[in-house]
């Protein structure tokens, strides 16, 4: 039986982690995220569950990796200008493969920037901002519903590969209210007592140590080598994209997150007031991305266009993995600005018989 | 034959990597013998901070986690509060805790988190090569203070005193690694932090003053000396908070 309410996205997020079985909480205070902590702060202790308010997103992450180094299914969350603090934990517990799930709001940016939705961290996310060859598989919903079901998902990726696993959505989809299903049962265990540190040495016989620091050169390049076949591995299974409009060749526009929910809108009004049949691809994942599946989708196409709510950090990695002979355009904004269905469907328009419009990428 | 002394089963056979009259393997041996004596090796984890001792989760023979530079205490409480039975120490140099990690060991000792700092004090950053700690006293000579240091850099910061302002918290006290009285004490002591988590009255540290006669230039026999004529001095010894037998948790 499922159990249906009617909540804030972050709200709902907070709930759904609490259910899927997330064994403690740590978070700091930033907006736009502040009512997933709020409610953490209730349903975790209520549910025997561990909630600690940080000093610091420094602090919040460091708990993550102590916890989940010590075989807890454990989850942060914070925003933009946060996250961009927790990226030496985030490395950290990639190094040590631990498995853990960051939620990551994203307002506007650079610096303090604004409390409004951007997708301006997809660097931030894709990328990341800590040291070393790591990767963290980043899962992009555009609804509050796709929200929830990410944060199953990414408790599962983060277990199945020990690896982190963060849900990027933005301030939009946070704040905005939906019914949603909320999962009933906490998700299946996986065995950690091979590596997690709990303090159990003589009865396991061996000791567990969470560790990333190889000071013997040819020990941490295996360790990258290792670390390397893993992140291989994820981006063969775990690589996804919805075209939302299978029956369109003429055309895609490429977006995530709200962007990718305003575009379905644009491709339909594309297509009954232009009749031009253009689909919707969405990337469901940003890490891995979904480089194969795109370069299918497009195949053919003279145009695609992309959409973002941040200055061409999508495009660009667009233009360097499709590698086709479609014509990539852009459209986006940043700062706090929803992109409109307006902007799509004329971005498209001037954009498809090969205008090139100014960008810095 | 019957064995009279042995090695203590709290430390691993790894070899140390400390230098030649450095003080951490006797503190080492101290914190291990506490965790063998007191029967809690198969329930303890070790938080290895970032300085010298980095290597801690090699030495001690307990499940371990290495920790980022200052966030032992962070690391600590994570652990901590998934398994509120074990046992939970951190092992942090002055660099480590009093600079970078500041923040942590401030609101880890405010949140009385039931876990004991092991705290060991050398006025130095000895592990980058004996660089001005916050720790650091007045004039001393540091490869970042190499006229001494001056107050416009700080005085001396007493993360003892300082943390032993809260109320609710366990236990502070400040001893040394300088002879074998003080060192005995120092094992008195480091056992009372660890009977206070056993019988969760919450967060204990114990400050061990500890010499870098590499990094500050001294021969081993004239730092012992200097721990005790001179940091003394800044560093005063003493139980800076006891509060008794009550269960916090």
């Amino acid at each position: 039986m499922s159990q249906v309410e009617f909540l804030k996205g972050n709200e709902a997020i907070a709930k759904a982690a609490m259910l899927y079985g997330i064994d403690a909480f740590f978070g700091y205070p930033i907006t736009p995220q502040n009512e997933l902590i709020e409610t953490m702060s209730h349903v975790m202790p209520a549910n025997h569950r561990v909630f600690v308010q940080a000093e610091s997103e420094v602090a919040a992450i460091n708990m993550v990796y102590g916890a989940a180094g010590a075989g807890g299914r454990v989850m942060t969350s914070s925003s933009s200008v946060g996250i961009a603090l927790k990226q030496e934990g985030i490395s950290y517990c990639a190094g040590a493969e631990l498995p853990c799930v960051i939620v990551s709001v994203s307002r506007s940016g650079p610096g303090l920037g604004g409390i409004l939705p951007a997708q301006s961290d997809y660097h931030q996310s894709v990328y990341g901002g800590g040291n070393g060859d790591y990767r963290v598989i980043v899962l992009a919903p555009a609804s509050v519903q796709e929200a929830v079901d990410d944060v199953g998902k990414a408790i599962q990726l983060a277990e199945k590969y020990r690896n982190p696993a963060m849900v990027l959505l933005d301030g939009a989809i946070a704040q905005m209210m939906a019914s949603v299903v909320l999962p009933t049962q906490p998700l299946p265990r996986v065995d950690t007592t091979t590596w997690a540190a709990t303090g159990d040495f003589k009865t396991r016989g061996t000791r567990n140590v969470i560790n990333s620091l190889y000071l013997d050169p040819a020990k941490l390049y295996a360790h990258n080598q290792h670390l390397q076949a893993k992140y291989r591995e994820i981006a063969k299974n775990e690589a996804l994209l919805v075209d939302h409009h299978p029956d369109h060749h003429d055309g895609a526009i490429i977006a995530y997150g709200t962007s990718a929910k305003i575009a379905i809108g644009a491709a339909q009004r594309l297509k009954e007031e232009h009749r031009i049949k253009v689909k919707c691809i969405q990337l469901r994942t940003l890490w891995p991305f979904p480089k194969q599946a795109l370069r299918e989708a497009i195949k053919g196409m003279p145009f695609a266009l992309v959409a973002e709510m941040s200055m061409g950090q999508l495009f660009q990695d667009v233009l360097a993995f499709t590698r086709s002979d479609t014509i990539i355009g852009y459209v986006g904004k940043a700062g706090g600005e929803i992109i409109t269905s307006d902007d799509i469907v004329n971005g498209y328009l001037q954009q498809m018989g090969g205008e090139q419009i100014e960008h810095s990428v | 034959m019957s064995i009279v002394f042995k090695k203590t089963t709290g430390l691993t056979d790894k070899p140390f990597s400390y230098c030649p009259g450095c003080t951490h393997g006797i503190i080492h041996r101290l914190v291990a013998e506490v965790l063998e004596e007191l029967n809690i090796l198969d329930r303890t984890i070790t938080i290895a901070s970032v300085g010298c001792s980095v290597f801690a989760y090699d030495y001690f023979n307990t499940d371990a986690l290495q920790a980022p530079h200052g966030r032992a205490p962070a690391v600590a409480t994570g652990v901590k509060r998934m398994h509120p039975e074990k046992i939970v120490f951190t092992y942090q140099g002055d660099g480590d805790l009093a600079s970078i990690g500041a923040a942590e060991i401030i609101h880890a000792a405010n949140r009385n988190e039931n876990i004991t700092v092991i705290f060991v004090n050398n006025a130095i950053y000895g592990m980058t090569g004996g660089q001005m700690a916050p720790t650091t006293l007045p004039n001393q000579v540091t490869t970042t203070t190499p006229l001494g240091r001056e107050i416009i850099t700080g005085a001396p910061i007493k993360m003892s005193e300082m943390i032993a302002t809260m109320d609710h918290i366990a236990y502070v006290e400040r001893c040394m690694a300088a002879d074998g009285p003080s060192i005995m004490k120092t094992k008195r002591a480091i056992r009372k932090a660890f009977e206070c988590q056993i019988n969760q009255e919450g967060f204990s540290m114990v400050e061990v003053l500890s010499s870098c006669n590499i990094g500050w230039k001294m021969s081993p026999v004239d730092s012992l000396s200097y721990i005790k004529n001179t940091m003394t001095q800044t560093f005063p010894l003493g139980v800076f908070k006891e509060r008794k037998h009550e269960t916090n948790h």
